[in-house]
């Protein structure tokens, strides 16, 4: 059964006891073992480096061109650390407790005291790196507080948070590369996992340059591959993220972990038309000042201006006259999705909501909101084409976050023994929703500080043991097959693009299993994945040579990850027939049309066995047991 | 109704244009230009966007689609950029190519789209490029060593905000190349000083500054032209990074040679 390998001992010793307990691998052997990591955004960037620092040979893979260019890239507004520098009463404590709480109670306290604990030194270290973190005057740091916390925990550089983050780890590997200590491979895909007699021994990836499918051995294989929000195909993630290494070390016996669980975003752009590639997020920030509302008519053709006050219908504010306009992500999120199913949207496609600043402007000046959001309303105003100083913003929500994913035990490690994984690949830490600037502090405790003390424990052991040698059978047949997999796609010569079978995809999966889900429309999205899965891979176009660079053929093998984890997802979402967090199950809800969990029933992690493609996957449970937060429904009114 | 639940708006004003894109199957081979005959293109797109369209329509006329690099679409993360018309990412000002709009274009338009043209920047494919020698520059020096786990409380050092600020304008830099595709000696001068003054100005970037900046320059050179003072780096640059650093990274490295050499002669 699944075994997550808690530590004794009261929360707040743990880890500690777990770092004393764990096997160590001693300086001068760390040279003896060779580690992969695939991916170098903040947790594989983070973890390669510091295990290159400890001594390990460090292999490290990205799709990308430079590690700089991950996903993480991409965050704006912060990282969360228990520093208490504000003196407002934050503590290791509260942040362990607004986590698990904000995660509505599914994720595991071990994990999440421990990155609570953590997240302290992730600011240390990012701060000696040269991250150029916002200051006060006496030089000190500044906090802001995001997301709806009560208190100021969370760091930040300008609007560009991840950026810095990311170049910090970026750099710390850049000097372990010329140290020799990390080879890295650029432009290289990962497309499968190796496993031998159980354990994981190395990866299978094509060259993005020349089409050369190559094996790469190792004693262990870290993950660190990014989330599956792009299964929605429209969101707020670069466009190349995608599951494929999650999902192909799923179908090598890792278990998947609550691929329901997504996030939504409340403050996106809406799409604009048919050809929209992707979501582009605002700032959550911009809540704090600007009035949500729509009209209170339905299917009104007024410009926003010709709206008498009266006939405004802030819904946040009266439907939550204590949080208002600044209630959690999901619940901003499932409102706006409410009045715009009325009727009430607004926008040419009718597909949006207002976000006003003309009380902000009113009360304190144009100049004052320029000075707070002037980027943002740049930004808006450069990809809409209309002026946000004017008229009112149209916002939508979009999916943004994915907490589900591969299965890990308290050491990161999944199911298949010597295969790690980290950041938002892994399921952990966040339970059914995440709280903001949680996934940045979550990427960088699982690289800098987590991975380099417990990768030992399964390595030191294994001392004098020579890595799986690559022309062992293992290695030629999964490379085979991936070979086979890889030019087949060629050979369909079908009519529709890849594009277009991504697209339909994430229509079905965005209806049906979106901000809101019921048991009919995951009924009917399960028998819909499957058909359009075999029609896309009997129908799908793809030209070019598979032996050079080819963008499409690197898409088609994601899309078709994709097909495969849209189904388990769905699923998923049909068996927890409860709310929770981003899960909201239209049967599930209390009176006034608030999530509502089922604790008896539900409080546990799904993690789904891969049984083959034309066999239903196994589920197995991880119970969550709540010794030190209380369990409480979530009120915002 | 869904986001996703899409036809064109009433409000978007649709464009034909005449593209030339440059195609080039490798790094090796000759390239020529593709001319395209891009109808109803839609306003609101991101040029981008039009690509996609583009690409979209070659597919069904069994023509391989055009290579172009891209990823966050939101100016972030350094990967698109192409000449629009010979100017790197096109017309407006401090806008990466992903965040240009064709709103700024007008219907009947002529717009040749080519790879940023550098020798360090060789083509890969198409429109994309191999931009490997500005990491080169970063291995050699562009980093602060703090190995994991050694640092102290982050607020021991105070960084005053003014040299914070400075430290954020120089590290606000995407590395996407535009300042060598821009300038006509493929210089690296505006990308290179932009990382060197972010660590440079910093307290924590003290003990590594002379040998860093020696370093780096001299990688850099390896790879990249000489800088003539032309400021044309700047007015591609999506991040508008000032040309004061490049004055400051010429500061730097000259006095790197004496420091470094009094150093080592210790
Ligand atoms: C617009 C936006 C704003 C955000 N803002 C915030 C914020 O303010 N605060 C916060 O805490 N979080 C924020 N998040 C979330 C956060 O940015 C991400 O969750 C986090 O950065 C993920 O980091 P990662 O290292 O796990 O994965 P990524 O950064 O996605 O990195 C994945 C890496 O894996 C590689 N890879 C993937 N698959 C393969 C493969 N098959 N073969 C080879 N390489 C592969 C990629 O090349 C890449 O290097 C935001 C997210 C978005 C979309
Ligand atoms: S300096 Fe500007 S143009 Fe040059 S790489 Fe950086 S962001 Fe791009
Ligand atoms: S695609 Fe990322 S900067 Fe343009």
């Amino acid at each position: 059964m699944l075994d997550a390998k808690i530590p004794e001992g009261p929360i707040a010793e743990k880890w500690d006891n777990h770092k004393f307990s764990v096997k160590l691998v001693t300086p001068a052997n760390k040279r003896k073992f060779d580690v992969i990591v695939v991916g170098t955004g903040l947790a594989g960037a983070s973890a390669a480096a510091s295990l290159a620092e400890l001594g390990y040979n460090v292999k490290a893979f990205t799709f990308h061109d430079s590690p700089r260019r991950a996903h993480s890239i991409a965050a704006q507004g912060g990282i969360n650390a228990a520093k208490n520098y504000r003196n407002d009463g934050d503590s290791v404590y509260r942040l362990f407790y607004d986590t698990v709480k904000g995660g509505d109670y599914r994720s595991r306290e071990a994990n999440v005291y421990r990155l609570a604990q953590v997240s302290v030194d992730i600011i240390d270290q990012c701060a000696a790196q040269g991250v150029p973190f916002a200051r006060e005057y006496g030089g000190l740091l500044a906090n802001r507080s995001f997301g709806g916390a009560q208190v100021s925990r969370t760091f930040y550089a300008r609007g560009q948070t991840g950026q810095q983050l990311l170049l910090g780890a970026y750099q710390a590997l850049a000097a372990q590369i010329k140290a020799g200590k990390v080879t890295l491979y650029n432009r290289s895909d990962m497309l499968d996992v190796v496993v031998k007699d159980g354990r994981a021994c190395g990866i299978i990836t094509r060259d993005m340059l020349t089409g050369e499918v190559r094996s790469h051995s190792a004693h262990a294989v870290v993950l660190a591959t990014g989330g599956y929000g792009n299964v929605y195909y429209l969101s707020t993630n670069a466009m190349a993220c995608n599951v494929t290494a999650a999902w192909r070390a799923h179908r090598k016996g890792a278990l998947f972990a609550n691929p329901c669980y997504s996030q939504i975003h409340p403050t996106c752009i809406p799409a604009g038309d048919e050809f929209q590639s992707k979501l582009t997020l605002m700032s959550e920030s911009l809540r704090n000042d600007g009035r949500i509302w729509v009209p209170r008519l339905h299917d009104d053709t007024r410009s926003a201006a010709d709206i008498p006050e009266a006939e405004r219908y802030y819904f946040l504010e009266e439907k939550y006259p204590s949080f208002g306009n600044l209630v959690p992500r999901d619940v901003a999120s499932r409102n706006a999705k409410t009045v715009v199913d009325e009727g009430r949207g607004v926008g040419p496609l009718k597909n949006g909501v207002y976000l006003d600043f003309a009380a902000a402007i009113a009360r304190d000046g144009a100049e004052a909101v320029r000075e707070r959001y002037g980027n943002l309303f740049d930004m808006y105003e450069r990809i809409t084409g209309e002026d946000p100083y004017t008229l009112p913003m149209r916002i939508y929500p979009a999916i943004h976050y994915t907490m589900g994913g591969l299965w890990v035990d308290y050491n990161l490690m999944t199911t298949v023994p010597g295969l790690y994984c980290l950041g938002e690949a892994n399921f952990s830490d966040h339970g059914a929703n995440r709280l903001g600037a949680s996934a940045l502090m979550q990427g960088l405790a699982d690289g800098y500080f987590v991975l380099p003390c417990t990768i030992g424990d399964y390595l030191a052991p294994r001392l004098g043991d020579a890595p799986v040698p690559t022309t062992d059978p293992v290695f030629a047949e999964a490379l085979t097959e991936v070979d086979r997999r890889t030019r087949g796609w060629t050979e369909v010569k079908g009519t529709r693009s890849v594009e277009h079978y991504h697209r339909e995809l994430g229509k079905i999966v965005w209806e049906y299993c979106g901000m809101a889900r019921n048991k009919t429309g995951l009924t009917k999205a399960l028998s819909e994945i499957p058909a359009l899965r075999e029609e896309f891979r009997k129908n799908v176009k793809v030209l070019g040579s598979p032996d050079g660079v080819n963008q499409q053929l690197e898409k088609v093998n994601r899309v078709d990850d994709f097909m495969e984890f849209a189904e388990l997802k769905v699923r998923d979402a049909l068996h927890r027939t409860e709310s929770c967090g981003g899960h909201f199950r239209e049967e599930s809800q209390t009176p006034e049309g608030e999530a509502l969990r089922n604790d008896e029933n539900f409080a546990y992690v799904a993690a789904w066995e891969w049984q083959g493609p034309d066999a239903d996957p196994v589920l197995h449970k991880e119970h969550l047991s709540f010794e030190n937060v209380r369990l409480t429904q979530r009120s915002y009114k | 109704m869904s986001t996703q639940d899409l036809s064109s708006t009433p409000e978007t004003r649709m464009l034909n244009l005449k593209l030339r894109i440059w195609r080039q199957d490798g790094p090796h081979a000759e390239g020529s230009f593709l001319d395209v005959d891009a109808d109803q293109i839609p306003t609101d797109a991101s040029f981008l966007e039009m690509l996609d369209i583009v690409n979209e329509r070659l597919i069904e006329d069994d023509v391989e689609p055009v290579t172009f690099p891209h990823d966050c679409r939101e100016g972030i993360c350094g990967t698109c950029g192409v000449m629009i018309n010979g100017q790197a990412h096109g017309p407006e000002k401090a806008t990466a190519t992903c965040q240009l709009h064709m709103r700024k274009f007008n219907d009947g338009d002529q717009i040749v789209v080519e790879p940023w043209r550098a020798a360090a920047f060789p083509v890969l494919k198409d429109l994309m490029v191999d931009r490997r020698a500005f990491d080169r520059i970063i291995e050699a020096g562009g980093y602060i060593t703090a190995p994991t786990g050694t640092p102290q409380d982050a607020n021991e050092t105070a960084v005053p905000k003014e040299v914070a600020d400075t430290a954020m304008d120089a590290a606000a830099c995407i590395g996407c190349g535009a300042c060598v595709a821009a300038c006509p000696n493929s210089a690296a001068q505006l990308f290179t000083a932009a990382k060197l003054a972010h660590l440079n100005v910093l307290p924590q970037g003290q003990p590594e500054r002379w040998k860093r900046t020696e370093a780096m320059v001299e990688t850099m050179e390896d790879y990249f032209g000489s800088c003539t003072n032309h400021g044309e780096c700047h007015q591609a640059c999506p991040k508008e990074i000032s040309l004061d650093f490049i004055a400051f990274m010429n500061r730097d490295y000259i006095k790197s040679k004496s420091k470094n050499r009094s150093l080592a002669s210790q």
